[in-house]
């Protein structure tokens, strides 16, 4: 007889075959990373059952690898066991698809055998359904019935699960509907492993789905079928076929007895060793001395029965959770709330209000103010009195505890958010980006994974002897570190310890990049959720070397600040405007969603229309949905950019077409390609705008998922082109120099956008029998361009000789300076009509590429329509010489960078905000440079990064907190803010 | 035109590498290859500079640099800027002595960086006083105080050589020795001896090394082995990744230990392929015929001793000698062009085609998380060879300090097990397996899913 053991990174799967190869016996349990113990447990039940019997046995399984080793018991690697199975079980199969907790895996099975699994930067598939199930407060199997009623999807990135969970979170907050989410979660995971993993080959055939979640969930299959149009079949045993293949491919000489195995899987496991660092506290002593010296940052706490008289509220709608404050005129601690944000922050405001309001009818309610993600849905839901940006609510309650404090951080359960303080002002803003994010709620659903509350679970990690090393990158990555840990025999006393530490160190390394305290400053203030975890604040005071304040109502400062703003706004006998008991008692509130078909960005618009008329509406880009404004406005470059390029439309010529993917470079050469083009006969077509539909369409041919967005969207554009009518010949030059406008050291393109016409070349099947000229070419040597180019058109093209290249080169190059001279002048129009009006200017600096509305998400317009004016770092980089700078200057789009950023530096009618596009490894170093060079001059930076994320929450809060500390610095002298 | 200009006294100095230094600085340099830089450091030691290469490891060294390095730089500048921390932290060296010295590509990747990284990490870590030296042959940084004399350039071009042959033929040998640890033994005989013979200025003539290379495949070729068939894995990938035991969690020692053949290109290719870039460059987009020439007979000079180098060991039949790099340049047509030079371009991609030729058609492509050449040359190619080589069973795998080994490790282990079935026929089609009869209920225990 045959055992084959699959321990996943959640379950553990077991399948006994007898001699006729028939299953004779099977389970599926939750390991709870106690692998061994299960493992052992498991075998004592087949003991029952088989006795002394003598088995061949196979482990497989990510989880099993280190236990067969340590044991001694043979190991197949589970995709390929997966094969074994599908061999002898579904011969006919063509492809399989198999999820499990934290791989996604393909295995193409006909013409070419080929199995892929997902990279490391997509983990966490299983694993990713459970926490979005967690945080919509739902189990799986009720996520999966959710999702059957759905109406719509929404676009939620697909790159990987921390990503989904940037752009699931505001939609909750928007009111969007539970079911529509849930069957967008499932979308997500299918276009993350279709995206990821289908790298060029067609999906279809007799398609197989196998392993836990898509055994259990229908509507993951089903949403499988609808984006490969195709009908998978979920066979017998889809759990199994890991197991069973083990089990089949167990063919070793050597046996075992059930007891034999179960004691050398007890003497084998849990003995790896993980690595680890000092623990938290040496001794009880400095514990002791910790708690007490944090004591004391505490604000008086008021009765809120009786209460009598004046009092304001803070509302902190959070992204993951709603927490309210009231206080009295004397700042005493009336009332608070804090609540998981199950979605909705509505009701749970309104019941949190209507308590107040039932407890103490002698009080006069003098102010409502809301902050955090839902502000503006709280604030008409409610006819609140104020609302402020959450970084100002936090720098407001900072100062109640700390008057000199100089540097705070706030961890959320979503966000960080890190300010520098400088003469009573915000001088500088660290916003995690995506990568970032979830640290603080991921500590929650993973003690609740664990079946632990979240306080006990920080509280074990306290005296963990040896806290593991679980990395910073992401929540993906630590889940997976985490599993190792245990699996290597970690106690959850050193997890627990070792997370603080990763949420820590990903605060500071990644996000606001400091490595030592005197970076930070004097008088620290830490708050946020997730500092109420001992453990991360002893893990944040450890690692930095220095003490800080942690107040004692650390998670609430948001509506704590809030509330004292609104203190400080209301005159002497404000009374609220926001609505009355009764008013709040028959408060309805309805939610809506449309597409905004204004423009070309088709925002999915969640309406919210409360009792009274009151009507919020968000997820839009641009304020057009609101104020029914014409498209265009007169202060954005980007507009005047796109139209321009716009303008370069096809001409028709005796050559016929040639097509050009929009995209990349072509944001900066089409006037160049266009007018050549154009001038030696062709009908120069361009690739329609970039879109998701677009991106969707190319998205099956990407090879490599941890490349850029903008590149990814050549696939897209690529696939349109081969589509349209008439188009045979493709014209996608690589480049490895770009023009040296002479401001840099070398000119060269990065590496994605110098080559990427290889990588179209070598994965898009829709290319073959099309002419795609995706030669060398370098117009950084304009003389010789025309020589080398003329004889690559030869290979292409008769009859085009070189004096006709020169003069359509020349004619290009003309062109493309006069483009160039066109943008200058209008940035410098937008700059005179900025200051006239008083405006405030922001330079949208990134590559010329951020201009494709896809790629920049509509950003510019976001900031045109909080009421600045947006200029590119092309409009002003050539007012600068060649400076030197601290990194190797190589790139021509980074020295447009680098000199923007020293353009503005003695202006202080402008900023620069750094659009970053994930993944952008050049950037890891221009990010920096920019940083100082702005910082140097005293002025903020605000960097914006940027993935196929579509919701712009994040941002617009990035946004806002920066136009509040520029307001704020104007009035910095007059003290006006001071509470 | 410019309005304003900051004050050039805002940019941070950092201190130069002098020529006094070379008689009062230690140089610390990481360990990126430990056969070739064993060899390479004995030929600057010569030269009269005092070399340490530095061998620290651990989870210290990445954690240091994710505190000093961007942590989106790639893996290699964390490794290696980590690296050097460390040990500039570990109290073992007196910080006014002590000098680092990093590689410069001097290409468009993020690699002709690293060493403006390591100076801005060195001045927040608090060693500003700390000179970095580059290693390049770009005319990056032409103030250092390093000098690359004529005979130290020799040495180190015969060194490198040394180094490819010793690799080679000890990766293809080990694995099959009868007596453990007699390759490894013979490696270090030649690393010594080599050391030796440059320090009396021998080793380095087209001569002696013919001589040399001959006696190594000799040597090597007495060692006993047991010839049985053995799953033969391919390794290319970014430089450092690729050889450096840091960067790849010990990628060599993994696959040896999961039974395997390893075959990892040599150092020598990447730097022809640097050598050829040169002229290629001219080709396409025009230049000097003259520096061209120049790159021509740099290359010839390089081909002539590469060519004794494979005449050496393929005269022995049991051993596999090396493809000659011109060959395996030309293996590159069809898949990508020549102007791909950044990072490991198309020699990357060329060295999978001749991996796939050779028999190592299993191939680990190694590469930091995120790295961007990799995604156009590495990634980007695999589909296009298993078009034309169905037999390549190539598996990428991304190096990151977050990356969990178990994930790493088993996806090399699917490239094994699809290998190893390969090697022992098709097995899994052999196993008889009939109709299944209805299984028993499953007793499903869900908490979840």
């Amino acid at each position: 007889m045959r055992i084959g053991l699959d321990i996943g990174s959640t379950t553990i799967k077991c399948v006994v075959l007898n001699d006729e190869n028939q299953i004779v016996h099977t389970t599926y349990e939750r390991h709870y990373s106690h692998i061994t113990e299960k493992a052992a447990e498991l075998l004592a039940d087949l003991e029952e059952k088989y006795g002394e019997e003598e088995f061949l046995v196979a482990i497989s399984g990510s989880a099993g690898m280190g236990l067969a080793e340590g044991c001694g018991v043979p190991f197949v690697q589970e995709v390929f066991a997966t094969r074994v199975a599908a061999s002898a079980l579904q011969p006919d199969a063509d492809v399989i698809i198999e999820l499990g907790g934290e791989d996604a895996k393909i295995l193409f099975l006909s013409d070419g055998v080929e199995v892929r699994m997902n990279g490391s930067c997509a983990g966490g598939t299983g694993a990713f359904i459970d926490q979005m199930a967690t945080l919509l407060k739902i189990t799986p199997t009720e996520l999966n019935e959710k999702a059957k009623q759905q109406e719509k999807i929404y676009t939620i990135a697909s790159r990987c699960g921390v990503f989904a969970k940037t752009d699931v979170q505001p939609l909750l907050n928007q009111g969007a509907r539970i079911e529509d989410v849930s069957a967008s979660i499932l979308y997500s995971v299918v276009n993350q492993t279709v995206a990821g993993l289908a790298q060029g080959r067609h999906i279809g055939g007799k398609v197989l789905y196998l392993g836990g979640p898509l055994t259990f969930m229908s509507e993951l299959r089903a949403a499988f079928n609808k984006v490969l149009k195709t009908e998978g079949i979920l066979p017998e045993n889809s759990l199994y076929f890991v197991s069973i293949g083990a089990a089949l491919y167990s063919d070793d000489a050597t046996t075992f007895t059930l007891p034999e195995l179960r004691d050398k899987i007890a003497a084998g496991g849990g003995k790896g060793s993980f690595d680890h660092t000092a623990p938290l506290f040496a001794t009880k002593k400095e514990y002791t001395e910790f708690l007490h010296r944090h004591e004391k940052a505490s604000v008086p706490v008021g009765r809120l029965e009786g209460f009598e008289g004046r009092a304001h509220l803070g509302i902190d709608a959070g992204s993951t959770t709603v927490k309210t404050v009231l206080i009295s005129e004397d700042g005493e601690l009336l009332n608070t709330t804090y609540q998981p944000n199950s979605g909705n922050p509505v009701p749970l405001v309104k019941q949190a209000i209507l308590k107040m309001y039932e407890a103490c009818p002698g009080m006069t309610l003098a102010s409502v103010t809301t902050t955090g993600y839902g502000e503006q849905l709280c604030k008409e839901a409610f006819n609140a009195d104020y609302s402020l940006v959450e970084t100002m609510a936090h720098f407001a309650a900072a100062k109640h505890f700390q008057p000199d404090v100089d540097f705070i951080i706030d961890i959320g359960g979503q966000d960080m958010k890190c300010f520098k303080i400088a003469d009573g002002a915000i001088s500088d803003i660290f916003l995690n980006e995506a990568c970032s994010s979830g640290c603080g709620s991921f500590l929650q659903t993973f003690a609740e994974a664990l079946g632990r509350d979240v306080r006990d679970f920080a509280k074990l990690g306290l005296f963990g002897d040896a806290p593991v090393e679980l990395g910073s990158r992401c929540t993906v990555f630590m889940n997976s570190s985490v599993k190792q840990a245990q699996k290597d025999g970690a106690s959850i006393e050193n997890i627990s310890a070792g997370l603080a530490i990763s949420v820590v160190k990903n605060a500071l390394y990644k996000v606001i990049r400091a490595s030592s305290p005197s970076e930070l400053g004097h008088n620290v203030v830490v708050q946020g959720g997730t500092f109420y975890n001992d453990a991360v604040l002893r893990a944040f005071e450890k690692e930095m070397g220095m003490e800080v304040i942690r107040p004692s109502i650390a998670g609430l400062m948001g509506a704590f600040g809030a509330a004292l703003y609104g203190r400080k706004r209301a005159k002497n006998a404000q009374k609220s405007t926001a609505l009355n008991k009764q008013e709040l008692e028959n408060l309805t509130h309805d939610v809506q969603t449309v597409n905004c078909n204004l423009c070309t960005n088709h925002c999915s618009l969640t309406i919210n229309k409360f009792s009274g008329n009151r009507k919020f509406i968000s997820g839009n880009r641009c304020d057009r949905p609101i104020t029914h404004r014409g498209a265009e406005n007169p202060l954005n470059i980007y507009d005047y950019k796109q139209q321009l390029l716009d303008s370069y439309a096809p001409v028709p010529g005796p050559r016929g077409k040639i097509g050009i993917p929009m995209g990349l470079n072509f944001f900066e050469t089409l006037p160049f390609w266009h007018t050549f083009f154009t001038r030696l006969g062709f009908e120069v077509v361009c690739s329609p705008h970039s879109t998701r539909e677009l991106y969707f369409k190319g998205q099956a041919t990407i090879p490599s998922d941890t490349v850029c967005y903008p590149a990814k969207l050549m696939h897209g554009h690529i696939k349109v082109l081969t589509e349209m009518e008439g188009i045979d010949t493709i014209f996608y030059p690589c480049m490895s120099y770009n023009i040296d406008e002479g401001m840099s050291d070398n000119h060269f393109n990065c590496p994605v956008v110098a080559y990427y016409p290889e990588v179209l070349k070598s994965s898009c099947a829709e290319l073959e029998g099309k002419t795609f000229i995706y030669d060398y070419v370098g117009i950084h040597r304009p003389k010789d361009f025309v020589k080398k180019f003329t004889k690559i058109l030869e290979k292409y093209f008769t009859g085009i000789t070189q004096k006709q290249v020169q003069q359509a080169t020349d004619a290009a190059f003309a062109e493309y300076d006069a483009y160039l001279e066109k943008i200058r002048e209008k940035g410098a129009e937008i700059m005179r009509q900025a200051r006239a009006e008083g405006r405030q200017i922001i330079v949208l600096a990134g590559r010329p590429y951020h201009l494709d509305n896809e790629v920049n998400h509509g950003i510019d317009k976001l900031i045109t329509s909080q009421g600045a004016a947006v200029i590119s770092e092309d409009a002003i980089s050539h007012l600068m010489d060649k400076a030197p700078t601290t990194v190797l200057n190589q790139w021509t789009y980074h020295a447009r960078l680098y000199a923007a950023a020293r353009y503005i530096a003695n202006k202080p009618d402008m900023n620069l905000v750094q659009l970053v596009s994930f993944g952008c490894g050049l950037d890891a170093v221009t990010t920096d440079e920019v940083r100082e060079t702005l910082h140097r001059e005293g002025k903020l930076y605000t960097q914006i990064k940027i993935d196929e994320i579509a919701n712009l929450g994040a941002v617009n809060i990035r946004l806002r907190s920066l136009f509040s500390a520029l307001e704020q610095e104007d009035s910095a002298p007059k003290q006006e803010d001071a509470v | 035109m410019s309005e304003t200009k900051p004050a050039a006294s805002t940019m941070p100095q950092y201190p130069k590498f002098t020529p006094e230094m070379k008689t009062t600085h230690t140089i610390l340099i990481p360990q990126m290859a430990p056969i070739h830089f064993h060899m390479i450091a004995a030929a600057m030691r010569q030269e009269g500079y005092r070399i340490e290469v530095l061998e620290n490891g651990g989870p210290e060294v990445a954690q240091e640099g994710l505190k000093y390095v961007h942590n989106d730089t790639c893996y290699p500048a964390l490794l290696v800027i980590g690296q050097f921390i460390d040990a500039l932290k570990s109290g073992k060296y007196d910080l006014n002595t002590t000098a680092l010295m990093i590689t410069q590509t001097g290409g468009g990747c993020r690699a002709s960086n690293y060493i403006h990284l390591l100076r801005k990490a060195l001045v927040k870590a608090g060693f500003p006083q700390v000179p970095v030296a580059s290693l390049n042959f770009s005319g990056l940084e032409k103030d250092s105080g390093f000098k690359y004399t004529v005979p130290l350039i020799r040495k180190a071009i015969a060194a490198v050589f040394y180094g490819d042959e010793l690799m080679s033929l000890s990766n293809q040998l080990r694995p099959y020795e009868n007596n453990k640890g007699e390759t490894d033994a013979l490696v270090l005989k030649w690393q010594e001896a080599l050391s030796a013979e440059f320090e009396n200025g021998g080793g380095v003539s087209k001569k002696d090394m013919k001589r040399n290379f001959n006696a190594i495949a000799d040597d090597f070729a007495k060692i006993p082995v047991t010839k049985v068939p053995k799953v033969k894995v391919g390794v290319v990938g970014e430089i450092y990744v690729k050889y450096s035991p840091l960067g790849n969690s010990h990628l060599e020692d993994f696959l040896a230990s999961e039974d395997c053949e390893v075959n990892m290109p040599g150092l020598m290719g990447f730097i022809q392929y640097c050598i050829v870039n040169g002229s290629e460059n001219i080709k396409l987009y025009g230049g000097s015929k003259a520096v061209q020439k120049i790159y021509e007979v740099v290359m010839d000079f390089t081909t002539v001793r590469e060519k004794l180098m494979i005449e050496a060991i393929a005269k022995h039949p049991n051993l596999h000698a090396p493809t000659l790099f011109d060959e395996v340049r030309k293996m590159a047509d069809g898949f990508i062009g020549y102007g791909a030079k950044m990072g490991e371009g198309w020699l990357l991609t060329a060295e999978m085609v001749e991996l796939v030729k050779s028999g190592y058609g299993n191939i680990v492509c190694a590469q930091p998380f995120g790295c961007l050449p990799n995604h156009v040359v590495g990634k980007g190619m695999i589909s296009k060879i298993r078009a034309v080589y169905p037999e390549a069973n190539i598996t990428p795998i991304d190096y990151d300090p977050s990356a969990t080994k178990v994930n790493q490790e088993n996806r090399i282990k699917l490239m094994i097990a699809v290998a190893k079935e390969k090697l022992d026929g098709n097995k899994a089609a052999t196993v008889a397996m009939p109709q299944l009869s209805a299984p028993p209920k499953a007793e499903i225990k869900l908490g979840n899913l």
